[in-house]
């Protein structure tokens, strides 16, 4: 029979983060996002720590998923890619140009759940039509911009 | 928030589970794909001792067909049944399963989850009771199925024992052979629906034969309205005889005020509700 781990108790997380082998420190109830970050990949914001807002959203095995609604042993064993595998302050990933040319951030807040989600969404579905990139991207909020530059910047209209 | 404390093991096996379960007593939870047990614990509504992470068990995953109908493994995700090549009124599920949250927490929802958790607007509760499917859930001690008429209890309750665990949802092969619609009404795309309606018709010789309409998010658990059912029965399904099971449905059922939304508001949702997923069944629902 597996082993319990008692809620003080540390935990090790081993996976591939960001291409990486990794062996993440964490607590029994830490999320994925609480351990990206305690490593030290703060691009992942953790905006209502509830799955509602998206702000957090990473790649798990290659699939969008809200970082803060994985518990941190649930990586285990997994690939995770955060915005930081996007890309660098010099060399920006095509989606995050897209944004940064419609002009679809202000606070910059929401935009690494977008980014992510937006990149995962050109990759994955190269043929989404508008509604189809609507409908994906209304899964997450943003409070500055009114969504209507972000949508341009990843569909192109 | 962080979640209140627990102590945590991930199982090996549906028997490891089953095991750790039957341990950690009264208090535990099971941990699929968290999308509604890890909000719960963010807010603390709920304060389990412990949770037995069943997440990683590939073996309750994926859709198959058997002899007594499809067998949808616990942890068929949402996204995954979403895109499922379903055919006739198992169709309601793939339907009904791509109107679930958004995107990322399909991902990682389950139907297993979504069953156990029974909120009383979800989409697969009311989808599964318009089926007539029933679920299949082990224990240390032994297996049995539970009917979906049988399984919601209450809001956020089911007939599920603390030792259970629910092992696959199972579609009994009628259902191949029939029509089906669906509907929700949410504020903002991807809430919780004010209103839903799942539909089953069976057509004989251009008449409804038989006919289950459930409404969602209108009382306690999914709910059938039996007087719009009768109305259908033996009809050929006109305009006329859609509007006037809109309407009975609409009657029938007793839905509660809230903040934001009165009972004769959502009274109108399900009328509307009810004769778009009928239409639907009517006019494309076989496919």
């Amino acid at each position: 029979m597996s082993t319990w781990t008692a809620a003080t108790d540390p935990l090790r997380v081993d996976l591939t983060l960001n291409g990486n082998e990794v062996s993440l420190e964490a607590g029994v109830r830490w999320t994925l996002a609480d351990a990206v970050r305690a490593h030290g990949l703060t691009g992942t914001h953790l905006g209502c720590e509830h799955g509602v807002c998206g702000a957090c959203t990473v790649l798990l095995d290659g699939q969008p998923v809200r970082a803060c609604l994985v518990l941190a042993p649930q990586a285990s064993g997994r690939r995770v890619d955060t915005v930081e595998a996007l890309g660098t302050p010099d060399e920006l990933h095509p989606v995050q140009e897209a944004l940064l040319e419609a002009r679809g951030l202000q606070c910059g807040f929401c935009t690494p759940g977008f980014a992510v989600l937006a990149a995962w969404l050109r990759e994955q579905r190269p043929d989404a039509g508008p509604a189809e990139v609507r409908e994906v991207l209304s899964s997450n909020l943003c409070r500055c911009t009114g969504y209507g530059p972000i949508v341009k910047a990843v569909s192109g209209r | 928030m962080r979640a209140p404390p627990f102590a945590y093991a991930r199982a090996d096996s549906l028997d490891d589970a089953l095991m750790l379960l039957a341990e950690a007593g009264d208090e535990a939870k099971l941990l699929a794909g968290g999308q509604s047990l890890l909000p719960l614990l963010a807010f603390r509504v709920v304060r389990p001792t412990h949770l037995v992470d069943i997440d990683a068990l590939g073996t309750l995953a994926g859709i198959q067909q058997v002899s007594d109908g499809l067998r949808i493994g616990a942890l068929t995700r949402h996204d995954t049944l979403a895109r499922a090549d379903l055919t006739g009124g198992e169709r309601l599920l793939a339907v009904a399963a791509s109107h679930v949250g958004h995107v990322p927490i399909r991902m990682r929802g389950t139907i297993g989850g979504s069953v156990a958790h029974a909120d009383p607007s979800a989409e697969l509760p009311a989808a599964l009771l318009a089926l007539d499917a029933h679920v299949l859930v082990r224990s240390a001690t032994g297996e049995r199925t539970i009917r979906a008429a049988e399984m919601f209890v209450g809001p956020f309750t089911t007939a599920l024992a603390p030792d259970e665990v629910l092992v696959a949802v199972i579609v009994p092969t009628v259902a191949r052979s029939c029509r089906h619609g669906f509907g929700e009404f949410a504020v903002r795309s991807g809430d919780f629906a004010l209103a839903s309606v799942a539909v089953v018709v069976s057509v004989d010789g251009g008449n409804a034969d038989r006919a289950r309409i459930v409404l969602g998010g209108v009382d306690a658990t999914p709910i059938r309205a039996t007087g719009a059912e009768a109305v259908l029965t033996g009809s050929e399904l006109t305009d006329e005889v859609i509007d006037e099971a809109a309407a009975t449905a609409a009657a029938e059922c007793d839905p509660a005020e809230d903040a934001t939304t009165t009972a004769a508001y959502r009274r109108r949702l399900v009328a509307r509700l009810v004769r778009d997923a009928l239409a639907q069944a009517r006019d494309k629902g076989s496919g």
